[in-house]
């Protein structure tokens, strides 16, 4: 800790900071525009000028920037001296030279950092009276909006999109004051990151596309903490809805988990809510025939006619959601029964989870935070598409390189936060990043090794790791020396390293990789040293499913198919998309009722005879367990209009009418609001124990009253339904969450999950953060960054994994098919958003070159796969990454209940009949 | 894509540098030297080359100014408009040029022969004002001389 | 008078080369070196003589270069950058070496690169400079074949190795941490401060940078020793000076004399004096980023000690002289539409400062400006000096700017009340509001 002293004040700050984030820190308004708390200070924008003195006796003192100085023991400054003022309101003057002061009809309007800091230095009269530059814009696809006028140069986008992101195709052209930051054409960004730039952006220049359609400014959004339900790491969002319709996902920070940045699916996957294809009103079958369309009967009705059913039923099977809430799948087991109740997943799927589990409850390797990511010095991926099923966790990955090299900066006692200076001394150094997998991606980039294989050969890979590392461990024999050398070059940088990270996963299917990536963090934590594990998993609740137990989806079938159950529940799941085709049909033939509950309408909902329409995470309150085991809590945005509700209200309903004759309710009948079902959650297994305190309960208070989601300046509020009536009507009643559907309440501090919006006095953009952090980028006051529900036995030996696969072996005649996925396209729900849609491309079937010349197939004709019973076209890619005898499959947007990886002879099952070369 | 020479001319350049993108400036220069301008493709063409994208290659390629991204004519006349050159009467050189010639600087004569382009200070202030026409610096130049220098240049 | 840089440089601008150049004493440093000098005496030696940088800021070379890690655990290589950007408006002087001397450019690098054990040089040229780059290549190559370059100095393991680049053209890259971006084929955008090139330079490695005309004077040091290079000088810093004057002179040129020589020796007896009809009014010392001197600062020794800071700073030492036929403000004008226009783009201040600036000195110009203009002006000329942009481009750009508003204020008032430029009386009056 340094003692620095502003504006003769004498304060306590971290030393390792600069100035600005240190004066920030401790709660003081200093203005800035390039210097970006995780992307740490460049000195371009001169904003935040304050005067250093040498000691309390120099009375003359000279400007410099805050960013850029640090803030070591003994320095004194002073943000109030009048030339730091004058200098910094001229740096205001400046950059407004050529800004359009177009905020009426600008997009960053209200929540404009640009607005912020020009009031807050003071600078209000335009004293420049020549011609302002103008630019041509660009069409930058189906997320951002460009609009460079209103650009100030801070150079943050390009500091974000290419030194933090890894993006190729953003950059600034020109130089003086003739400046263009964009693309060298037009075209989509296709940085997986882009939305960030949103929000890195200190003014309007890159603005939200998809808000740009139903556009609402922030002050009449109303706001709450959501998770992002796109893929399994659990990324903190703030979801903001105006008249029903959800607006816009904008980052939420949270320091274990996403800090600043999001990724584009979940940041642009949103708008599946405000579909066309939502399910609105409860329907029910006239006398269940399903030959004929669902029709809206009154709720009591529909629910008196399930219950019925449900009543008479000969055995009821409950299909969980790994896509659901906790509370709506304890919901569901509860009425059915924790023997009835399966997760919902394939079989492959719940053996590969299953391994998981136990890997991280039994194992003594803890498993790693994206913040642990981030902050680790040497990664093995065995298998894992990161940039595809886990972009977020990428992002880390790319930071995680500097960590190394970083120590170098350190030698030379460059400042962490002096990203130009580090960046210069690092130049390209990368610290240890070893992929193995079987597709390559621009990711690879930034590896210092890659490996391509055929997951048993990825699993030999990481058994051979192990081998290495551990003495007990066992090793792999007959290996081939290529293999052996990169084992020995892998294992060397994982034992070296201080904080090495283990990522595995589900993606490729495989057991063998997953097993592998056990045995080498055991390995590396036999050896003294403290790795991490980090597994990817399909969803964004399949971690709490797993851990809420169950068998799989099989289990249901069979139960059906023996004639053991007879009534199907299915909670927010597309069986189709989990199982071949021919055997979903033929279960909901032989289920005597249905009832599904889901928020869209899919194939699975086609076949409900009770169809309940289910809240959407921005309609409902609930639980979800990221790939971390970390619960996080997620809160109802807003009311929804018809029928629907949450889905544990409808088993609550639906358990209530069954029971309805009998007297004393018992379990999910019980539930009255949230908290009843945060109970029971918490009772279901043993792991669940803390789930209550993962956010204030139902009746927490401040000063007696909830906390508003409505900002203080949201406006319209009395005429807002004046079309309807000519009252105010009150505000809808919250029984689930200490938060308020209105803009009466408290304001003041709050735990983290009930902040509504980030927002402080002066600081209307996201950038009033600093404002809720006591050290700039560390945790949010009273921050409940969730809880981990799996901790490691720390003392445990570990039990090797021994099964350790054959080589790899191609065949003559058939190929090994492999699942590849799509950041747009391979997610069931972000699919349904129009953004995202745009951007999803066309299914297809990654082949090695020699496959193709085997198979007769050229680059980019389309071929027709005849594949577990359906067909499909596919556009090939011959991509020398895809390992010879085996063959990608990407299937976008619909996942069909294809299991892979599979054993296919293709040169039978693809037709070239119609092949035909495709732009 | 590139000819021969070029790539044989490029590896020679980059010969020196520890990595491939260093020499981003000097296969600029390359390429425009044999191909006058740099066009997108051979924007791309060098990006190529270098492991880069096109639009690494031009945020180097429009911060430079004697990088052109604009075709030019066949001879190019650097004209200094620094101080010492304009005290000595650049601007009436320039109007010269501009009679004589009927381009603006910046532009090129219509039968493709000259583009006239202002420039910073060419280090001859001693002879001011100069002008520059490809590689070639003429000192002390005169409105009446104009015509006779560039007529050298077909 | 000794003027050891230039004495064998032929006066009708023809090459000099390896033979000719070996044959007037050219190498010999390198056996002096050979014979067992040290790096560390060396450096000591160049202390001693006092050798201030000729790019412009006058740093002692020596203790530029004590901050270079040395020994065998210091980080390798290390690179010596010779900064031949010259693109400063009114200097030329090291053009007038490059063309006229290039093989001693490629003697000092290795000199240099001794001192400091860096194996690798770079010669940072200006794009616009064709025939130095001819000429430097080919002595280069004759270095390279004649063992200078590329083989361990005789009886020591020094070997040294020598590019050229050119550059792409932008004054910014003169600024040397400019310059190393740009010789790492990226924007020449400056680097913050510190880390210092001498640690953290070009491609992170420690780099010394050195401007042409200092890197020269290093042979001479070393063949003659520090007590002969002080003798040369009439001020305390050592050595000669290449100084050079344009404008409205009878003999406008470039003359090495003695560092310390004053203003009005090098304009009365140098360049014969102004030119007939006209008569001096001010000069800018070293380029376009030195503030004006006027009649009372002519005595003064033009070195890196004499002139008071308040006053101003020699920079290049190569002079451009305002006469009384042309516009003071024009003067300006065009200098800092040159500095607009050459700035970076990086830092605020400079890149929408600069452009508004001339912007409003067009306004003067053309007899449109206002009293509050000239306010705006003064507030530039104090909000862009030293300490508050990024690199010096910009307080260079106000130091003319500042003097000129100081010395000839007058001439700033009459464009306003006159509504037109007294000088150039073709323009047309505006009426403006004042
Ligand atoms: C905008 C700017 C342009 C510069 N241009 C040059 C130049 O063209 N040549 C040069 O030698 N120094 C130039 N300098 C000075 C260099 O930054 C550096 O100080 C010099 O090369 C150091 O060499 P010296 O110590 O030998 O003088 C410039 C500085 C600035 C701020
Ligand atoms: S990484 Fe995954 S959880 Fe995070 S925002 Fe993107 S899609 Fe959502
Ligand atoms: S924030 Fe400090 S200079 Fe931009």
């Amino acid at each position: 800790m340094a003692t620095i002293i502003v504006d003769n004040r004498t304060y306590r700050v971290d030393e390792r900071q600069n100035l600005l984030a240190a004066c920030l820190g401790i709660g003081l308004n200093l203005p800035y525009f390039c210097w970006h708390p995780a992307m740490g200070s460049v000195g371009a924008c001169r904003q935040c000028a304050v005067k250093q003195f040498k000691d309390e006796h120099d009375r003359c003192g000279r400007l410099v920037m805050a960013c850029m100085t640090p803030a070591s023991d003994g320095t004194c400054v002073s943000i109030d001296d009048p030339e730091a003022k004058a200098f910094r309101a001229s740096v205001i003057e400046w950059l407004m030279v050529n800004h359009p002061h177009d905020c009426p009809v600008c997009d960053e309007g209200g929540e404009c950092h640009l607005q912020d800091m020009t009031v807050m230095t003071g600078h209000v009269y335009r004293r420049y009276r020549f011609p302002k530059r103008t630019y041509r814009n660009q069409d930058l696809g189906p997320f951002i909006r460009h609009e460079m006028n209103r650009c100030i140069q801070c150079y943050r986008c390009v500091r974000f999109y290419r030194d933090y992101a890894g993006g190729r195709d953003l950059n600034v052209f020109g130089a003086h004051d003739a400046l263009y930051f964009g693309r060298e054409q037009d075209g989509t960004l296709e940085n997986e990151f882009s939305g960030n730039l949103v929000e890195v952006c200190p003014t309007g220049v890159f603005t939200d596309k998809t808000l740009f359609h139903h556009y609402t400014r922030k002050w009449d959004l109303q706001s709450a903490q959501s998770i992002c339900p796109h893929c399994s790491l659990g990324c903190n969002t703030t979801a903001g809805e105006r008249y029903g319709i959800l607006r816009r996902i904008t980052n939420r920070f949270n320091s274990r988990v996403n800090g600043y940045f999001l990724c584009d699916r979940g940041r642009f996957g949103y708008e599946y809510v405000n579909s066309d294809n939502r399910i609105k009103r409860a329907l029910l079958r006239p006398e269940l025939d399903r030959t004929k369309p669902g029709k809206p009967e009154g709720v009591p009705q529909i629910l008196g006619v399930a219950a019925d059913r449900l009543r008479r039923a000969r055995g009821i099977v409950g299909i969980g959601s790994p896509r659901a809430s906790l509370e709506a799948n304890v919901a569901l087991r509860s009425l059915v029964g924790p023997h009835r109740f399966v997760p919902g997943i394939d079989e492959r799927e719940h053996r590969l989870l299953s391994t998981i589990l136990s890997v991280l409850r039994t194992g003594p390797v803890p498993a790693a935070s994206i913040q642990d990511a981030e902050e680790s010095d040497a990664v093995l991926v065995l298998g894992e598409d990161l940039l595809n099923d886990a972009p977020r966790l990428a992002l880390a990955l790319l930071q995680s390189v500097r960590q190394q090299p970083m120590e170098r900066a350190d030698e030379l006692k460059i400042p962490r936060w002096d990203d130009a200076a580090v960046r210069n001394a690092v130049q390209d150094r990368r610290g240890p990043l070893f992929v193995a997998g079987y597709r390559r991606t621009w990711f690879h980039d930034y590896a210092t090794e890659t490996y391509f294989g055929a997951p048993d050969n990825i699993a030999r890979l990481g058994f051979a790791v192990a081998g290495t590392i551990g003495s007990s461990a066992p090793s792999v024999p007959d290996l081939t020396n290529e293999m052996r050398d990169l084992a020995q070059r892998i294992a060397d940088a994982l034992t070296q390293a201080k904080r090495p990270l283990i990522i595995a996963g589900t993606g490729s299917g495989s057991h063998a990789t997953i097993e592998a990536a056990a045995n080498v963090a055991w390995a590396l934590h036999q050896r003294g040293k403290q790795p991490r594990l980090s597994f990817v998993l399909p969803e964004c609740n399949s971690l709490g499913l797993a851990l809420l137990g169950g068998e799989s989806l099989k289990e249901a079938f069979d139960s059906i198919s023996q004639g053991k159950a007879d009534t199907v529940i299915v909670l927010e799941n597309d069986l189709y998309r989990r199982a071949e085709q021919a055997k979903v049909d033929a279960f909901f033939d032989a289920a005597k009722t249905v009832i599904a509950i889901d928020s869209l309408e899919h194939r699975t909902t086609a076949h409900a005879d009770v169809l309940l329409p289910a809240a959407t995470y921005s309609e409902s309150d609930g639980t979800f367990v990221n790939q971390e085991g970390r619960a996080q809590r997620f809160y109802q945005v807003f009311v929804p209009d018809g029928d629907i509700t949450e889905s544990w209200r409808w088993l609550r309903d639906l358990a209530r009418a069954e029971s309805h004759e009998t007297d004393g309710l018992t379990g999910v009948a019980t539930w009255r609001n949230l908290d009843d079902a945060v109970s029971d959650t918490a009772a279901a297994v043993p792991e669940f124990a803390r789930i209550g305190e993962v956010a204030p309960s139902t009746g927490f208070r401040l000063a007696g009253q909830r906390v508003p989601r409505q900002p203080d300046r949201y406006s319209g509020r009395t005429s807002m339904l004046s079309h309807l009536t000519v009252h105010e009507p009150p505000p809808p009643h919250d029984p689930d969450t200490p938060l308020a559907f209105s803009m009466e309440g408290y304001r003041g501090p709050v735990p983290s999950p009930l902040i509504p919006q980030f927002w402080s006095p002066g600081w209307n953009s996201i950038q009033a953060l600093n404002k809720y952090q006591d050290e700039v980028g560390g945790p949010l006051r009273e921050e409940m960054p969730g809880i981990r529900l799996i901790e490691p036995v720390a003392t445990k030996a570990p039990s090797w994994f021994t099964a350790i696969p054959r080589p790899f072996q191609s065949s003559p005649h058939r190929w090994l098919l492999l699942p590849l996925s799509a950041v747009f396209g391979s997610e069931e729900l972000s699919n349904r958003s129009p953004a995202i849609a745009e951007r999803i491309s066309e299914p297809f079937m990654s082949l090695h070159p020699s496959d193709g010349a085997r198979l007769n197939l050229e680059d980019k004709v389309t071929v027709e796969l005849a594949l577990q019973g359906t067909t499909y076209r596919l556009a090939v890619r011959l991509d020398p990454s895809m390992p010879a005898g085996t063959a990608g499959i990407c299937l976008v947007p619909d996942v069909s209940g294809v299991r892979l990886p599979a054993w296919v002879d293709l040169s039978e099952a693809v037709k070239t009949g119609r092949k035909q070369r495709v732009a | 894509m590139l000819t021969d020479i070029e790539r044989r001319e490029l590896d020679d350049a980059l010969k020196h540098y520890p990595d491939k993108r260093a020499g981003a400036i000097d296969a600029l220069l390359i390429v425009q030297r044999r191909r006058g301008w740099i066009s997108d493709d051979s924007l791309l063409d060098i990006a190529q080359f270098l492991g880069m994208t096109g639009d690494d290659v031009d945020s180097i390629a429009t911060f430079y100014n004697l990088i052109f991204r604009k075709p030019v004519g066949r001879h190019v006349a650097f004209l200094c408009d620094s101080i010492s050159c304009w005290i000595m009467g650049y601007e009436q050189v320039c109007a010269q040029i501009k009679k004589s010639y009927e381009i603006d600087l910046g532009q090129t004569t219509r039968d493709g022969r000259l583009t006239c382009l202002p420039i910073a200070c060419l280090g001859h202030c001693e002879r001011a004002p100069a002008l520059m026409i490809d590689q070639d610096v003429y000192g002390d130049v005169t409105p009446e001389k104009v015509e006779s220098i560039v007529e050298k240049y077909k | 008078m000794e003027r050891p840089l230039t004495q064998y440089i032929h006066p009708d601008g023809s090459p000099r080369l390896l033979r000719e150049y070996v044959k007037d004493g050219g190498y010999r440093s390198l056996q002096i070196l050979a014979a067992g000098m040290a790096p560390q005496d060396l450096q000591r030696l160049v202390a001693e003589a006092g050798l201030r940088g000729r790019g412009g800021a006058g740093f002692p070379t020596a203790s530029k270069w004590s901050f270079v890690p040395m020994g065998s655990d210091a980080p390798k290589p290390k690179y010596i950058v010779a900064n031949a950007d010259e693109m400063e408006p009114g200097t030329f002087k090291d053009r007038v070496l490059l063309e006229g001397e290039p093989h001693g450019l490629v003697e000092s690098m290795i000199i240099a690169g001794y001192a400091l054990e860096a194996e690798v040089g770079f010669i940072f040229l200006r794009g616009e400079y064709h025939l130095s780059a001819a000429r430097l290549t080919q002595a280069i190559a004759e270095a390279y074949a004649e063992g200078y370059l590329g083989k361990p100095l005789p009886g020591t393991a020094f070997r040294f190795d020598l590019h050229l680049h050119a550059s792409a053209g932008r004054y910014i890259c003169g600024e040397e941490t400019a310059l190393l971006n740009a010789l790492e084929g990226k924007r020449a955008i400056p680097r913050a401060k510190p880390p210092y090139p001498q640690t953290v330079g070009l491609w992170g490695q420690p780099t010394i940078v050195q401007n042409v005309e200092t890197l020269y004077n290093l042979p001479h040091i070393v063949n003659h020793g520090s007590a002969w290079y002080q003798s040369l000088s009439r001020s305390k810093d050592g050595g000669t000076k290449i100084y050079g004057i344009s404008g409205r002179v009878t003999h406008p040129g470039w003359w090495e004399l003695p560092l310390g020589t004053t203003a009005r020796e090098l304009l009365e007896q140098h360049a014969g004096g102004m030119v007939n009809d006209v008569s001096f009014r001010g000069l800018l010392p070293g380029g376009a980023s030195t503030a004006f001197l006027t009649e009372e600062h002519l005595d003064l020794p033009m070195d890196f000690s004499s002139i008071p800071s308040q006053v101003g700073r020699l920079g290049t030492g190569t002079m451009i002289v305002l006469d009384d036929h042309t516009c003071p403000v024009g003067f300006v004008l065009n200098l800092e539409k040159f500095f607009a226009r050459e700035s970076c783009g990086w830092c605020t201040p400079c890149r929408e400062g600069l452009p508004w600036v001339a912007r409003i000195l067009e306004s003067f110009e053309e007899g449109r400006a206002t009293h509050d203009d000239l306010a705006l002006l003064d507030m530039h000329a104090d909000l862009l000096g030293p300490g508050y942009t990024f690199c010096a481009l910009a307080p260079g750009a106000m130091a003319p700017l500042q003097s000129a508003l100081k010395y000839f204020r007058d001439d700033f008032v009459r464009h306003i009340t006159l509504g037109r430029c007294p000088v150039n009386s073709k323009q047309k009056r505006h009426k403006v509001l004042v």
